[in-house]
Parts: structure tokens; C-alpha cells; sequence
């Protein structure tokens, strides 16, 4: 819903063996409302990076600015989804992590009951508002992040490989949904994955990252109308062209990893 | 969607198995059979004649004490005060123990303090304190509870301290972007977060406190409780009064551990998910 600025944000790690730079001089644009993929081999800091826009990590150099403001520290106006399951706090149930950001901003209870109950339906988990994230699958308790993530209407989605951890088949499903969500929320999302054909589902635009140091390699717009059909021509030779600035060797017809 | 239906035919199957009545039968038969076992073991040696029978009572003399020192009202009141000491003392390791622990987990500067007074005071055996809080705090249910208050604390400190340290760094990022400020990460997350090893440090420190209580009953020359009715029976050899005393121990501890541990843990860390039941 709002734009955000990456201006030429460097970011380094102390190690054993001296500094090393993670991230090196990246800057790009996002525009409000867009869904921003970042794809990149591991190691190119694409996760840093997206630490870095959540506030989590100072950068050593440059500034992140969101709707012209520059981001210190994490804020409410983000709402972060990792890829680890285990981020939802396993006392309290679906309902519960979802109204939790609702909690901290003072709303009363009956309120946040309903906003949640909202957050859950549009993730269609509306029959399991009272269960507890052990009792979930892990697609489930990612959809149960995600919507945790929203109920407190932040004005951008950060997304650390959500669906990573997902067998292949769920994983679809949970592209579709989110797509869906997007379309119902309107939010600025940046989605950080390694997965290809995800990204050309999913964005609006692609940034592709290359490694040692971290640079932004080639920033590129996915102009296929939604709902996307990911066997579709078109849809694959996105992808051809998104692994060919990966590096990969690519044949003339048909997309290989 | 699919993954739902297999969640929810996977929540209600334990609770409908067929089994389940047998199974629980088998479960309670598996409990008590090693005490019938050991039983039968000691009617056969006490009938023998090994020992003789004073220093050596039959179950039925040690039940018939049993009943008598509970109908006459004196086991109850050496098990009473014994129990309000125990409490009490285990109160203080609670308060303290959970205080301190949490602060060592939260502050580098408490870390810093405590663990190595706490590292080097914990494996010294709480019998070995004993003369000294005898000497300092007067004979008598004060020293004593202040004595079982300072060795059961550091099992307590141990796990408090473990717990929070043991907090997923995923849920303090997660709270941290939903907005949660210093108390609230505290009373929301790091509490809840650590408190399956907060309940390990209190049970240990239960058990703690047992052990040096009725040791130092002994010693503290009360005038009632368990410590003191096994301790005082051995000059009249009422080796069936002592045998009445451990078994109430035992009662004691195995209610504490079913009547309040089993069901904080079942309705907390169990329903989360966070241990198995």
C-alpha cells in the first residue's frame, strides 16, 4: 500500500576470519501495492536483506526508507512471515497468535476476536480458530502466520521463503491462496524464495540477486495477467529467462533446472 | 482441503479407540505389580523370622499402625506440620528461584553474579548446610524451612535460568514485528516460552525439599513431623511407626506429583504441544 526505497544498503558480518560483506550497494524501488519476489542462489544475502527491511539488522551502509520515512528498528507498519513453522507461539491457538499483534496495539478483546476470526477466514482456516499450532499441519500454521501477520493491517508483507518447508503439492495450494489474499489486501509484499517458477507465479516484479558479494543482478517485470497459468508458454519462458540470469543452462524448449 | 481432514481425523483418534479401557487396565496392572512383587518379598522375610519381628513388622502390623496413629489423629499432625514446612519452604525456592533464574536469563550483569555462586552452592549437599542454619536461625520449623527455601531454590534457578535462555529467538522477532514492548515480550512470550523447564525446576525442587526436610526434622529437634516421628521411633525400635511415616511420605509425594504437577503440565506445556504428555 505504500512504496519503500532500498538505497544502496550494504550490510556486513563479523566472522571468525574478519568482516565479510553480505550485501553490497542494493538499491531498487517498490512500488505501492506491488508483490516484489527476490530470488538468488544461497548466500547472496536475499534474507538479510529482507531482515534489514523488517528492522531486525542495521544496515552497515545506506537506508530503507517506507513511504519516505526511514525505517529504525522493527515497526507495526511491516508484518513479517518466516519460513520456520515454529514462529507461532504454541500457547496460545490459532486465534490467539493471530489477535496477538491486535493485543499489543490495545484493541479490546471482542474486537480482535472478530478481526481475527476475519484474518483466519481469508486464509480458510475458519474451522480451526481454537486449535493449538501442534494440532496444525504446517501448511496450516504457515496460513495461520500469515494471517497473523495481516490482522494488525500493516501497510507491507514480508515474506521469508514461507512455503519453503512445504511438500510440493501443498506448496501449490498455498501459492494460489496467497495470490488470493493479495488480491483481497492490496498490501506491498516482498517475498524472498530460490524457488523459479514461484516467483514468476507470484510477482509483479522479480529482483534477481547474485552471491559473494550480495548485488542486485537484473530486475525484471513478470507482465502475464493473474490468475497465472504456470503451464502456459508464456509462464515458462519467464522462467527460462529468470534462470538463464541465475546462471543456469538453458535449452532452447523447456524450462530445466 | 485435505490437510485439514487428516488433522481432524488425527485429533479424535486417541479418543475413540476401541482399546482403550484394556489398554488402561494394562497400564495400572504394569504400576502396581512390582509393588505386589516386592510385597510378597517382605511378608516372606518378616514371617521367616530372619529379623525379629520388632525390628522387622509384617504389612498387617505396619497397616494396623497406620490406621491407628491416622484414627488417633497423630500422624495426621506430624504429616500437617511436615506438609507446612514443605511448603513453605518450597514457596520461598519458588518465589526466589523463578525470580532469580529469570533475571540470570534475562541480564547479563545478573548472569554474571549469580552463576558462579549458584554453580558452586548447588551440588553441596543441603545436609551439609544443616548445622550451620541450626547454629544461625535457632533450632526449630524456622531454620528448617529456611533451609529447605535455599536447597531446593537452586534446582529451580537452574531450569528458570535454562528456560529462558531456551526462548526461540523466532518468537521474540515475531512479537518484536507485531509490536510488542519489554513488559509484554516478558509476560507474553519469554514466561509461556520457558515454562516447560520453569515446571522441570519447580518439580525438581519439590523433590529437593523432601529429601533435606525430613533429614532435617531429625536434627531440628521439632517437636512434630514425619522427619521427627521416623527419627523419634527408633529409640522405642517402633520400626512400624517409621514404615507408617515413609509410606506417608510416599503418599504425600505421589499426590503432589498427580494432584498438582500432572495437571498444571497437562492443562499448560502438554495441551501446547510443547512436551509429551
Amino acid at each position: 500500500m505504500v512504496p519503500i526505497a532500498i538505497d544502496n544498503v550494504t550490510l556486513e558480518y563479523d566472522t571468525p576470519a574478519g568482516k565479510v560483506t553480505g550485501v553490497k550497494d542494493v538499491s531498487f524501488d517498490i512500488g505501492a501495492s506491488e508483490f516484489i519476489c527476490i530470488v538468488g542462489p544461497s548466500g547472496c544475502g536475499k534474507s538479510t536483506l529482507l531482515n534489514v527491511i523488517a528492522g531486525f539488522l542495521p544496515p552497515a551502509a545506506g537506508e530503507i526508507r517506507i513511504d519516505g520515512k526511514a525505517v529504525k528498528g522493527h515497526g507495526m507498519d511491516r508484518g513479517v512471515v518466516f519460513q520456520d513453522f515454529a514462529q507461532l507461539f504454541p500457547w496460545r491457538t490459532a486465534l490467539g497468535n493471530v489477535s496477538f499483534g491486535l493485543e499489543m496495539k490495545g484493541i479490546p478483546k471482542a474486537e480482535r476476536d472478530k478481526i481475527a476470526r476475519e484474518q483466519l477466514r481469508l486464509v480458510k482456516l475458519e474451522k480451526f480458530v481454537d486449535s493449538f499450532p501442534h494440532h496444525l499441519s504446517g501448511g496450516m500454521q504457515q496460513r495461520v502466520a500469515i494471517a497473523r501477520a495481516l490482522a494488525y493491517n500493516p501497510s507491507v508483507l514480508l515474506m521469508d521463503e514461507p512455503f519453503a518447508a512445504l511438500d510440493a503439492m501443498t506448496r501449490d495450494d498455498m501459492q494460489l491462496l496467497l495470490a488470493d489474499v493479495w488480491r483481497a489486501t492490496r498490501k506491498t509484499v516482498i517475498y524472498v524464495t530460490h524457488n523459479v517458477a514461484e516467483a514468476v507465479y507470484l510477482a509483479d516484479r522479480v529482483i534477481v540477486m547474485s552471491a559473494h558479494p550480495g548485488t542486485v543482478q537484473a530486475d525484471i517485470r513478470i507482465d502475464l495477467p493473474r490468475p497465472r497459468d504456470p503451464l502456459s508458454l508464456e509462464f515458462v519462458d519467464c522462467q527460462k529467462q529468470l534462470m538463464r540470469h541465475l546462471g543456469h543452462k538453458v535449452s532452447g524448449n523447456g524450462a530445466g533446472h | 482441503m485435505q490437510d485439514a481432514a487428516t488433522t481432524i481425523s488425527a485429533r479424535e483418534a486417541p479418543g475413540h479407540s476401541p482399546g482403550r479401557a484394556a489398554s488402561r487396565l494394562r497400564s495400572i496392572w504394569r504400576n502396581v505389580f512390582p509393588f505386589i512383587v516386592v510385597g510378597v518379598l517382605w511378608e516372606i522375610v518378616a514371617i521367616s523370622g530372619i529379623f525379629p519381628a520388632r525390628l522387622f513388622p509384617t504389612i498387617e502390623t505396619v497397616a494396623r499402625t497406620f490406621f491407628a496413629l491416622t484414627a488417633n489423629g497423630i500422624l495426621p499432625h506430624h504429616a500437617i506440620e511436615t506438609l507446612i514446612r514443605l511448603l513453605s519452604g518450597f514457596a520461598l525456592a519458588g518465589v526466589f528461584g523463578v525470580t532469580i533464574g529469570i533475571l540470570m536469563g534475562r541480564s547479563r550483569l545478573a548472569e554474571d553474579i549469580f552463576l558462579p555462586l549458584v554453580s558452586i552452592c548447588a551440588p553441596i549437599p543441603g545436609l551439609a548446610y544443616t548445622p550451620l542454619f541450626l547454629l544461625w536461625f535457632g533450632l526449630g520449623s524456622f531454620s528448617s524451612i529456611l533451609l529447605v527455601g535455599f536447597v531446593s531454590a537452586f534446582p529451580v534457578i537452574f531450569n528458570s535460568w535454562t528456560g529462558v535462555k531456551a526462548v526461540k529467538e523466532i518468537w521474540v522477532r515475531s512479537a518484536h514485528s507485531m509490536g510488542a514492548d519489554d513488559r509484554r515480550m516478558f509476560t507474553h512470550v519469554i514466561l509461556p516460552g520457558a515454562l516447560p523447564y520453569i515446571l522441570t525446576g519447580l518439580r525438581l525442587g519439590l523433590a529437593q525439599a523432601w529429601r533435606v526436610l525430613v533429614a532435617v526434622e531429625m536434627l531440628a529437634a521439632v517437636p512434630w513431623g514425619l522427619g521427627w516421628l521416623i527419627f523419634g521411633a527408633r529409640k522405642f525400635l517402633n520400626t512400624d511407626a517409621m514404615l507408617a511415616g515413609i509410606v506417608v511420605i510416599a503418599l504425600i509425594g505421589l499426590l503432589l506429583e498427580k494432584l498438582v504437577f500432572q495437571k498444571i503440565e497437562n492443562y499448560t506445556v502438554v495441551r501446547w504441544g510443547m512436551v509429551a504428555a
